[in-house]
C-alpha cells in the first residue's frame, strides 16, 4: 500500500534529476505533500513561499513565463480553493506551463475534518478553459503522470490523495492522457471510478464476482479531456452505469460522465460520492463507510 | 533649438497620454485616470531604462515589465505601439471584438506584454517569479512591476512582497502608482491605506519616494534601484490621477469613464499644447 502523494514525491526527485528546468514550489506543507524529498536533493530549485497560496500560484506563473517548469504543491483545498482566481487568471487564461499537484484531496484526508477535505476541486478545475485535470489511482500510474506532464505544454491539475491504496498496475502498464483504463470485461455494470475510489471499486468487483455478478471498473485517471469513446462503449455494453468519486457528486467525475451520455447516448447514471455536503473528522476508511463510498456500498448499488 | 533628453521623454509621455485618450474615446470604455497617472513612468521605463528590443519581444535576456494594474492597459498599449512592438493603427481596435487589444492585457495576443493581468494583486507574484527565474539562471534580467495604490489593498501583494525580500530579488523593482484615488474615493478613506513607504520598508524593500510625474526624478529613482544590492526596491511614485487633462485630474469619477466627443477634443487639444518644441 502506498499513497499517491508519496509516489508523487518520489517521482519528482527522479524528474528533477532528468530535467533541470523543473522547479518545485510549496506553501509550508512540504513534509505532507512530500515535496521535501525534492527540496532535500535540489535546494536551489525548491521554493517555499510560506502560508501564501495566492502568491504560490502567481510565482509559479511568473517562473513559467521565464521558461521554468513549476510543479506546485499544497493541499487540494488550498490549491484549488484559496488559489482559484490566481489559477484562473494568472495560469489558465495565459495558458502557462504550471503543474499543480494538489495532495490531500477528498474526505479520505480523514481526521482534519471538513475544512481540509477538498470535495469541489475536480469541479472547479474542470470548468477552466486550457486546464487538463488528472486524478491518478495508484503508485505506478502517479509516477507515470508526474513524468508525462512535464512533456506537455500548458496548465495541469493533478489530484493526489493522503491515504495509502493498493498497487493496481505493474511497471509495464501503458497509459495515455485522456484515455481511461478498463479493468475487467463484466457486462453487469460499469463502475467509472477515479483516484482512491478505483481500489475500492476493484474490491467491490472481486466481492461481486464471488456472487456471480461480473462488472468492469474503468479507471478515469484523466477527468479532462474526458474519454468519450470509452464512456459510450461501456454504456452500450453494460447493464448499469455507476460513477464513484471522493468528491461532491456535483461537478466532478459523475457530472463529466453524465454530460457525455446525455448528449451522445442517453443512459441512466448512478452517481456515488459525497452528496452535496461537507465531510467530517474520522479515519479515511471509516469515512468512506460512513458516507457510503466504500466497496460494500458499491456492491450494494450494483445489486439494487 | 534641440530639446533635452528629459524633454524628449516628456514628449513621449505626452504621446502616450494622447494614445490613452484616443483609445478610450474610440472604445467608449476604459480607464483614463490611472493610465494618465502612470504615463511618465512608462515612458521612462520603455524609452530610457529597460533592456528591450521590440523586434525581439520574446528574447530570454530581456528585461520584463508587468502591468499589475492591468486596467491601465491603454497606457501600456500606447507605449508599446510608440516603441514599435505593433502598428499604432492597432490602437483603434482597443476593447473591440475583432482586436487583440483586450480590456486587460493578454500576453499571448500582444507582443511586448510580458504577463497577463487584470485581476488586481496578481501581477507582483508573477514579477517575483520572473525575477527569481532570472536569478536561478544568473541571467541578469531586471523585472519591473507597476502596481496601483488601491491595488495594494489586495493581500496577495504582501505575500509577494515577502517572497521578494526573502529571495533578495535586487533585480525586482516595484513602482506604486500612488495617485491616491480608487473607484469609491480616496485610498485612505476606502480602505485606510496609509504609510505605503513604511509598509514596503517593513517588508524588506529598499524604498524611494518620488514625484511620479517628474521625468528626472523617475530616471534617478530607477538608476538608484539598479545599484541597490541584496534587496528589492519599491518606488512610491506620487502621481496625479488623470494627469495632463485638467478636467480629469484628481477626480475618482475618471477612473473608468470614457470622454464624450467634446471632452475628447478638449483633452487632445490640452495635451497637444503640452508638447515641447525645440
Amino acid at each position: 500500500m502506498i499513497a499517491t502523494r508519496q509516489s508523487y514525491g518520489e517521482a519528482l526527485v527522479e524528474l528533477g534529476r532528468k530535467n533541470k528546468e523543473i522547479v518545485v514550489l510549496d506553501a509550508d506543507l512540504s513534509t505532507a505533500t512530500k515535496t521535501n524529498m525534492f527540496a532535500k536533493e535540489f535546494p536551489d530549485r525548491f521554493i517555499d513561499v510560506g502560508i501564501a497560496e495566492q502568491n504560490l500560484m502567481g510565482m509559479a506563473a511568473g517562473l513559467a513565463t521565464y521558461g521554468k517548469i513549476p510543479y506546485v504543491s499544497t493541499f487540494a483545498v488550498f490549491a484549488a480553493g484559496r488559489g482559484y482566481d490566481q489559477i484562473r487568471n494568472s495560469i489558465c487564461y495565459p495558458k502557462l506551463n504550471v503543474k499543480i499537484c494538489a495532495t490531500h484531496s477528498g474526505v479520505t484526508v480523514g481526521e482534519d475534518g471538513a475544512t481540509h477535505q477538498m470535495l469541489e476541486d475536480l469541479s472547479l478545475m474542470r470548468t477552466l478553459p486550457n486546464m487538463t485535470v488528472i486524478s491518478p489511482s495508484d503508485d505506478i500510474q502517479t509516477k507515470w503522470v508526474i513524468n508525462e506532464i512535464s512533456k506537455i505544454q500548458g496548465p495541469i491539475y493533478v489530484r493526489l490523495a493522503r491515504i495509502p491504496t493498493f498497487k493496481i498496475y505493474d511497471e509495464n502498464q501503458k497509459f495515455e492522457i485522456g484515455k481511461m483504463v478498463q479493468l475487467g470485461n463484466g457486462t453487469d455494470a460499469t463502475i467509472f471510478a477515479t483516484g482512491v475510489m478505483v481500489s475500492e471499486s476493484l474490491k467491490a468487483q472481486e466481492q461481486l464476482a464471488q456472487e456471480g455478478i461480473n462488472i468492469r471498473v474503468v479507471d478515469v485517471h484523466t477527468i479532462k479531456p474526458i474519454d468519450k469513446e470509452m464512456i459510450i462503449k461501456c454504456a452500450k455494453e453494460t447493464k448499469k452505469i455507476i460513477t464513484i468519486e471522493d468528491h461532491n457528486i456535483i461537478g466532478g467525475l459523475g457530472s463529466a460522465i453524465c454530460e457525455v451520455l446525455s448528449e451522445e447516448y442517453p443512459t441512466k447514471v448512478i452517481r456515488m460520492g459525497m452528496k452535496d455536503r461537507f465531510g467530517k473528522s474520522g479515519k479515511g476508511e471509516q469515512l468512506l463507510k460512513y458516507f457510503k463510498m466504500d466497496s460494500e456500498a458499491i456492491v450494494e448499488k450494483v445489486k439494487n | 533649438m534641440k530639446i533635452t533628453k528629459i524633454e524628449a521623454l516628456a514628449n513621449i509621455a505626452n504621446d502616450i497620454r494622447m494614445g490613452v485618450i484616443e483609445q478610450v474615446y474610440l472604445a467608449q470604455s476604459g480607464h483614463p485616470g490611472g493610465s494618465l497617472s502612470c504615463s511618465d513612468i512608462l515612458a521612462v521605463l520603455y524609452f530610457n531604462q529597460m533592456n528591450i528590443d521590440p523586434k525581439k519581444p520574446y528574447a530570454p535576456e530581456r528585461d520584463r515589465f508587468v502591468l499589475s494594474k492591468g486596467h491601465c492597459s491603454s497606457a501600456l498599449y500606447a507605449t508599446l505601439a510608440r516603441k514599435g512592438y505593433f502598428d499604432k493603427e492597432d490602437l483603434k481596435g482597443f476593447r473591440k471584438v475583432e482586436s487583440n487589444l483586450q480590456g486587460h492585457p493578454e500576453m499571448n495576443k500582444i507582443p511586448g506584454v510580458d504577463m497577463t493581468t487584470g485581476s488586481l494583486g496578481q501581477g507582483l507574484s508573477a514579477a517575483v517569479g520572473m525575477a527569481l527565474g532570472s536569478k536561478m539562471d544568473s541571467a541578469g534580467c531586471r523585472v519591473y512591476c507597476l502596481v496601483g495604490d488601491g491595488e495594494i489593498e489586495e493581500g496577495q501583494i504582501w505575500e509577494a512582497a515577502m517572497s521578494a525580500s526573502k529571495n533578495k530579488l535586487d533585480n525586482l523593482c516595484v513602482i506604486v502608482d500612488h495617485n491616491g484615488l480608487q473607484i469609491d474615493g480616496k485610498v485612505e478613506d476606502v480602505a485606510g491605506l496609509i504609510d505605503i513607504k513604511e509598509k514596503f520598508e517593513s517588508f524588506g524593500f529598499y524604498t524611494l519616494e518620488i514625484d511620479g510625474n517628474d521625468i528626472e526624478e523617475i530616471i534617478h529613482a530607477f538608476d538608484t534601484a539598479k545599484n541597490k544590492k541584496g534587496m528589492p526596491t519599491a518606488i512610491i511614485a506620487n502621481t496625479i490621477k488623470g494627469k495632463g487633462v485638467s478636467f480629469m485630474e484628481n477626480k475618482a469619477e475618471w477612473h473608468g469613464k470614457a470622454p464624450n466627443q467634446e471632452q475628447y477634443e478638449e483633452a487632445i487639444n490640452e495635451l497637444k499644447l503640452q508638447h515641447i518644441v525645440g
